[in-house]
């Protein structure tokens, strides 16, 4: 299972961001940042099984700001 | 729909007396169905700070604070959520707009019919030498011309400033058309729409308004402590300057303000408890109430209702301001020979018709409308009003006006 988080600027952007996601029917829930990641609010956007690309296009279609996206797996910015 | 069983906007008050609430300009009431169960909903089941913490309530208030913003972006056709900048009030929405923009040599354009709420930002700013303003003159019906608004504006001008609906007569201005000729001349307009949004059709990249102070407790019938300043889309936030510096629960690692939006305009903890009530007014406002256009007719109606059955009943009833054209549903009258506000304390007393006397932190628009210093007495229908409420507030007038000693 394919896990990627998103992170962002604002904590008001990543509960948008998690509406916008849902609402492109992926499975996305507002999580803690993990410590592995350094993010600038204290929110990212966990999503399971989506591909990057969806994610990042449909965030861009809404304008919602966000830092990057990253595995889970191996915490590498994508 | 009315949210009590009773005729909307009437209560058995403490002191078991039934009111007819024609106050709305000041603060609507009753509120719709859902606000306060909403409002309770945060403080009972959530009561987290919203973006301050990593766990699932601090997320469930965020989502409050979402909702409330999504509301008002609607409301005002903005695309963006983020654009929607949260704070206590109008006044501050305007203060943040006024004092976040104007820079030294700046000029400003308003006009006579605005609010204290911008007058005084400005005067204190032209007071210092910051900046000049030009206020241009309304007329007697409460109307403001578009071609005497773009006539002011100079190569100086970095800010028009216009009241959508006159909180003292009720007359809306033609924003759109002040809109169009702002946006011609690259110079943003300001729109104090607290009395107007929830009752008058906002869109703000149609209007040409650059920037939008919104209440949340008037006729978006949200509760106090709630208000917005609202960017439109094609603004550049940058130019803005935060009047409040801080916390954000974003950035935490640099002393340096959040340049992303909100973030950069909300320092200090949020009012969750009055957002999530505004989400459910606005909501409510745009789905079973029927939209602000809808909203608007019905009070605007009442308003005329009213005066009709006043002039027809009450004996020395003038009207102040027009009597036709765009208007919400303020209505500010006299009655000859009585003082506004012994009448508006009689009314009160005798007949709990609830009314507002006075200036109506307005003095300039009473200038223009020519009832200063003396005043006048105002009803605001709201949403919730009845035609049988303004039969009531009409016998009321009667009434006194019968009884009234003789001089």
């Amino acid at each position: 299972m394919t896990t990627l988080h998103v992170l962002f600027f604002s904590t008001h952007h990543a509960l948008w961001a998690e509406e916008v996601l849902r609402t492109a029917g992926m499975t996305a829930r507002v999580v803690a940042v993990p410590r592995r990641y350094s993010s600038d609010c204290g929110y990212c956007v966990r999503v399971v099984e989506a591909p990057e690309p969806a994610i990042a296009a449909a965030l861009a279609a809404a304008g919602v700001e966000y830092d990057r996206i990253v595995r889970d797996t191996d915490g590498v910015s994508s | 729909m009315a949210p009590s069983s009773r005729s909307a906007g009437s209560e058995r008050a403490g002191a078991r007396r039934e009111v007819v609430y024609l106050d709305n300009a000041a603060t609507s009431w009753p509120k719709p169905p859902g606000v306060v169960a909403a409002m309770v909903h945060y403080l009972e089941a959530v009561g987290a700070n919203p973006g301050r913490s990593g766990h699932h309530r601090s997320a469930e208030a965020g989502r409050i604070v979402l909702a409330a913003r999504r509301a008002v972006a609607a409301l005002c056709g903005v695309q963006s959520p983020m654009r929607v900048l949260l704070g206590p009030n109008a006044t501050w929405a305007l203060n943040q707009a006024i004092a976040g923009l104007l820079q030294d040599g700046d000029h400003v354009v308003t006009t006579s019919f605005e609010h204290n709420s911008v007058l005084r930002p400005l005067t204190a700013l032209a007071g210092a030498g910051t900046i000049t303003l030009t206020v241009v003159p309304g007329s007697a019906d409460g109307r403001v011309d578009p071609d005497a608004v773009a006539a002011a504006i100079t190569a100086r001008t970095a800010l028009v400033v216009v009241n959508h609906a006159s909180n003292v007569c009720g007359a809306v201005q033609p924003v759109a058309e002040i809109g169009h000729r702002c946006r011609e001349r690259a110079v943003p307009l300001l729109v104090d729409a607290a009395q107007s949004a929830g009752a008058v059709p906002l869109d703000l990249t149609r209007q040409g308004i650059a920037l939008c102070a919104v209440a949340g407790h008037k006729g978006l019938l949200g509760p106090t402590g709630t208000g917005a300043l609202v960017l439109a889309d094609d603004f550049e936030p940058d130019r803005l300057r935060p009047l409040l510096l801080g916390g954000t629960g974003s950035r935490s690692d640099s002393l340096e303000q959040p340049a992303v939006l909100p973030d950069r305009f909300e320092s200090g903890t949020l009012n969750v408890a009055g957002l999530a009530g505004l989400a459910a007014s606005v909501e409510w406002l745009l789905g079973e109430g029927g939209g602000p256009e809808a909203i608007g007719r019905r009070e605007a109606g009442l308003r005329a209702e009213f005066v009709a059955l006043a002039e027809a009943t009450v004996p020395g009833f003038q009207l102040v301001g027009p009597r036709g054209g765009d208007l919400t549903g303020v209505v500010s009258f006299r009655v000859a020979g009585q003082s506004v506000s012994d009448l508006a304390q009689r009314l009160d007393d005798e007949h709990g018709v609830l009314g507002r006397s006075g200036l109506h932190c307005a003095p300039a628009a009473h200038r223009a409308l020519g009832t200063f210093p003396a005043g006048t007495l105002r009803f605001a229908f709201g949403a919730f009003n009845t035609g049988e409420q303004v039969e009531a507030a009409v016998a009321a007038l009667a009434a006194i006006g019968e009884r009234r000693p003789s001089p």
